[in-house]
């Protein structure tokens, strides 16, 4: 099973996702955002950080990347895309996910662990939890409020394509307390909390939550 | 007066004017220190050279008045083996062990914080994961020491966000978890907030780059952000003297950071020294190309020829004495052999880094800049980077010290109502949550911290950090710590205070304190009051380093915290690197779970000058700070990671300001667990408010109790057993009892309710 893993000159949490991935027993292989070339991978990650410095909005610059122009079509193929945090920001930008992540309600950064309600277990990533499971990830970032419009939102719900939602408090004022999203086919998947902070008892966020994101995936590719 | 490109100032003309009136004062130099320059030079500065040796000798590059003090910190220094690196180069260096090295440094950037709080701070980030950088090493956490006016004082709220939302901007773009650091509130300092930026980074021990440019004929590389007009304040005069330019005189005075750029520029140093085409490397930070010429010259072969004409631009029309003093950021300067060039050019392109042959080494001992073909600088090196002057500058004991000393808290009225006390504490400016601040800093990036804030000390995992690199169990662990309320009382003291806590605070992890870092935060050196404040603290320091065997690495001097004639509280910040060998045995912050008995290390004694308490309960500053007992904190250091060693510990927390009483509270909201407990006996208050050093509070599971008293009595380390965890209040029997939710609730409102 080899995941490819992007870096884009300011991507800050691809060492933590190749980790992540090599726990779950899967290959990370890197991934240059000026190359055109998915080298073959199984499935990608692409990791959360600034991308290229994310100065206009974030991600609005990544689409254009040379690897992304490899990506989509793939991604529309069929291949299994996760996109936590600035990731996330990407795929939407990119629209292979609808809606927008937009600055978080209270203006400020907000870094902390935050429950998690999974409410889709059937997408490439998520068939290792169970739905209504509570999980426990860390979130990071100060344009996490995902926002789209009312019907966007009404098909996401109706088709149970909202994969994740906070429980607890809000920590961004997104629309339905959205934590992350799939395409129609469930393939793609992206979230603003970071699973990849999450597979080590040692580090990252108390407990180890965020194992059952590579470890779906890894199920999925053996048995593909 | 000459006009346009005929207007540089070049040496022959200045061999040809000798008369011409510089503007050295209004750079800030004095009479004497110019009548040196030309005595050195043999003639008149030119305006390009003038800048050079202005901002070199300044009191930020030079450490005149600090000097003759700083001293100590070597002639003092305990024997260490660990330490490769020590003071003078951009930050010190530590073995770790197992072919692993530490570099760590802390530096203030308080004055342009204060004017414009988002830039000033993050830029302050900026300048010293820079010097880590230039160390060879990949910077992996930062943590920052903050200082703010009264909380209820109208400019708190204008800087304090400001300054966080720098920090958290700049920091989480370079994806450095920030694990810990300090944020401090009092009236003292609301027209002078700290802000102490500390970076460290990890490299193999044979790794280590040095900031030097040996071998004539090697290249001289300028990489990074363009130069453009920031911080260069004082060079408008001269721009505006001699070429009687408006448009140049107004310039912003606080330079603007770009994180984006010092992502890629961490990126790309760290390619370049895997292809192992650096010879030598200086960033580029105060005093900006003129530094950063003259020191790499200095250090190396001694002599550098650079053409300023070949500096790229963001404003093409800065003169080169705006060049020379640019503080524009992001920038760094490499020494390259020629048949490298191209492979370190190819890396930078990779990473989109602009990067520029300027000069080259020469074996002349003159470093040697021309404008247009002009010869415009042509001076030794040494004499603008190292033989700077040197000021014994007077000093002697405020006139008001010992009537301060002598108003001791002894007289205040004592509360009979103890948990009232409790309440009001946890929820004050100092003792309340940071997490208001601390939310705003990603601590997660990278995966390898273990512990964050609000743990006592950060601690990363060294594995994982350079893809490739060799396996090891060890962690290093970081604490800074101040109290400008001590160092008040008595500077001597309040500096071996705030080692012994971060000395305390990095043992309570588990690990083997090591080395320190400091930012000495005072106002002006001309006041000799302020001056013997300085002298104690650097006199307390190194005595109490070479006692605790921690040596001096490096470290910053802040100097002219004051306005008109108010000083800040004397605040000399240390921060202190530690070494664990497991980190996995690391010893986690607070109560971890139920059934566990609760242990008091150290004694307490009726110590309350400079407390907490008297702070927050009567505004009252007098007496003398807790008593300095060094023996004590290296004994309890020692009882702590040995526990830690063998696995005793489930939970430690450090006692310090607002004393057990306040720790016990921390150590319950920790992870939500309760505790009851009873006071050693005597006196309620005193037990739990009272701040005396070397105490610190752990948990463990009871069969390990009296493994726990044995170690603690064969080193002399008092040890009282308090009572056990659980439940969800807590209890301090026969005194006080508070639920952990109300001790949430008061902790947790204060910032929130000033910032929103």
């Amino acid at each position: 099973m080899r995941v490819g893993v992007v870096t884009f000159p300011g991507t800050l949490d691809d060492q933590d996702a190749a980790r992540a991935l090599r726990l779950a027993g899967a290959e990370a292989v890197p991934l240059w955002h000026a190359d055109h070339d998915l080298k073959g991978v199984d499935a990608v990650f692409l990791p959360g950080g600034f991308s290229y410095g994310d100065y206009l909005r974030c991600g609005a610059i990544s689409r254009f990347a040379p690897l992304m122009t490899e990506l989509v079509p793939a991604a529309k193929a069929g291949l299994p895309v996760l996109g936590t945090c600035n990731g996330f920001q990407i795929l939407c930008e990119a629209h292979l996910l609808p809606g927008a992540l937009v600055r978080n309600a209270g203006l400020h950064y907000v870094c902390r662990d935050q429950r998690i309600r999974v409410d889709n277990a059937s997408t490439a990533w998520t068939t290792d939890f169970a739905e209504g499971q509570e999980i426990t990830l860390p979130v990071k970032h100060g344009e996490g409020r995902y926002v789209a419009d009312a019907e966007t939102l009404a098909e996401l719900e109706a088709s149970g394509r909202v994969v994740f939602r906070y429980a607890g408090s809000n920590p961004n004022g997104s629309l339905n307390d959205i934590a992350g999203i799939t395409n129609e086919a469930g393939n793609v998947v992206g979230l603003m909390p970071h699973p990849e902070h999450a597979v080590e008892e040692l580090t990252g966020a108390p407990g180890v939550d965020g194992r059952g994101f590579f470890s779906s995936i890894v199920r999925k590719l053996v048995n593909a | 007066m000459p006009t346009s490109a005929m207007s540089v100032d070049t040496v022959k003309r200045a061999a040809q004017t000798p008369d011409e009136r510089m503007p050295f004062a209004e750079l800030g130099m004095k009479q004497d220190e110019y009548d040196r320059v030309v005595t050195i030079l043999g003639r008149r500065p030119t305006g390009s050279e003038l800048a050079i040796y202005s901002v070199m000798w300044s009191e930020h590059c030079s450490y005149k008045s600090s000097k003759v003090h700083l001293r100590q910190f070597g002639t003092k220094a305990p024997k260490s083996e660990a330490l490769l690196v020590g003071m003078g180069e951009n930050a010190g260096v530590v073995d770790i062990g197992d072919g692993w090295a530490a570099t760590f440094k802390i530096e203030s950037h308080n004055h342009p914080s204060y004017v414009e709080p988002h830039q000033g701070a993050a830029t302050g980030v900026g300048g010293i994961v820079r010097d880590i950088m230039s160390m060879g090493a990949r910077p992996v956490a930062v943590m920052d020491s903050l200082r703010f006016g009264g909380l209820d004082q109208g400019d708190t709220r204008r800087v304090l966000p400001g300054v966080v939302e720098g920090i958290s901007h700049y920091g989480n773009c370079l994806g450095l978890p920030n694990i810990g650091g300090e944020v401090v509130f009092d009236p003292c300092y609301i027209g002078n907030p700290l802000v102490n930026a500390l970076c460290v980074g990890l490299l193999r021990k044979d790794q280590i780059k040095l900031a030097t440019a040996p071998g004539p004929g090697n290249k001289v590389i300028l990489f990074g952000a363009r130069t453009g007009a920031d911080g260069i304040g004082g060079a408008s005069v001269l721009a505006s003297a001699t070429f009687e330019d408006e448009s140049q005189a107004k310039r912003p005075a606080v330079q603007v950071g770009d994180p984006f750029m010092e992502k890629l520029l961490i990126e790309c140093c760290l390619e370049l020294y895997q292809a192992d085409v650096v010879v030598g490397i200086q960033d580029l930070g105060a005093a900006g190309v003129s530094c950063a010429t003259t020191e790499l010259a200095a250090k190396g072969t001694g002599g550098m020829n650079v053409d300023l004409n070949l500096v790229p631009l963001r404003d093409p029309t800065l003169r080169p004495e705006e060049i020379l003093m640019s503080e524009s950021q992001e920038r760094m300067m490499a020494v390259v052999t020629p048949g490298d060039i191209a492979a370190f050019l190819a890396i930078c392109e990779k990473w989109d880094v602009p990067a520029t042959v300027i000069g080259e080494v020469t074996d002349t001992g003159r470093l040697v800049m021309t404008w247009d073909g002009e010869v415009i600088v042509d001076i030794p090196p040494g004499t603008a980077a190292d033989d700077g002057p040197v000021y014994e500058r007077p000093f002697h004991e405020p006139l008001g010290q010992h009537d301060l000393n002598l108003d001791t808290p002894d007289s205040l009225e004592r509360p009979s109502d103890l948990r009232t006390t409790l309440l009001q504490l946890i929820a004050s400016a100092n003792l309340s949550s940071r997490e208001w601040v601390t939310s705003q800093y990603d601590r997660y990036v990278r995966g390898n911290t273990v512990l964050a804030q609000p743990a006592d000390a950060g601690l990363l995992r060294v594995s994982e950090v350079m893809p490739g690199a060799e396996e090891t169990t060890r962690g290093i662990a970081l604490a800074t710590d101040g109290n400008g309320r001590y160092a008040k009382l008595d500077p001597y003291a309040g500096a071996q205070l705030a080692l012994s806590e971060a000395y305390r605070n990095v043992a309570v992890t588990g690990a083997t304190p090591l080395a320190v870092t400091n930012c000495l935060n005072f106002g002006s050196p001309e006041d000799p009051e302020v001056m013997w404040q300085f002298a104690e603290a650097v006199r307390g320091l190194a005595d109490a380093c070479k006692t605790l065997g921690v040596p001096v690495t490096g470290g910053n001097v802040s100097f002219y915290n004051q306005t008109g004639s108010a000083a800040i509280n004397p605040t000399p910040v240390v921060g202190v690197l530690g070494v664990i060998d497991d980190v996995a045995k690391r010893v986690r912050s607070g109560f971890p779970a139920a059934g566990l008995r609760v242990v008091l290390l150290g004694a307490t004694y009726d110590e309350f000058g400079g407390s907490e308490w008297a702070h927050v309960a009567h505004d009252h500053l007098g007496g003398l700070p807790p008593r300095v007992n060094l023996e004590a904190e290296r004994d309890l250091a020692a009882v702590l990671t040995e526990a830690s060693k063998q696995g005793l510990l489930e939970g430690s927390h450090d006692l310090s300001d607002g004393g057990l009483g306040i720790a016990l509270a921390e150590a319950c909201l920790a992870q939500g667990v309760g505790a009851t407990v009873s006071l050693p006996g005597g006196d309620a208050f005193v037990d739990l408010f009272s701040e005396s050093a070397a105490r610190a509070l752990v948990c463990l599971k009871p069969e390990n109790f009296e493994t726990l008293t044995d170690l603690c009595a064969r080193l002399d380390v008092p040890c009282y057993g308090l009572g056990e965890t659980g439940g969800d209040s807590l209890v301090v029997e026969g005194v006080l009892e508070a639920t952990v939710a109300e001790l949430r609730m008061s902790h947790e409102a204060t910032l929130p309710g000033v910032f929103g």
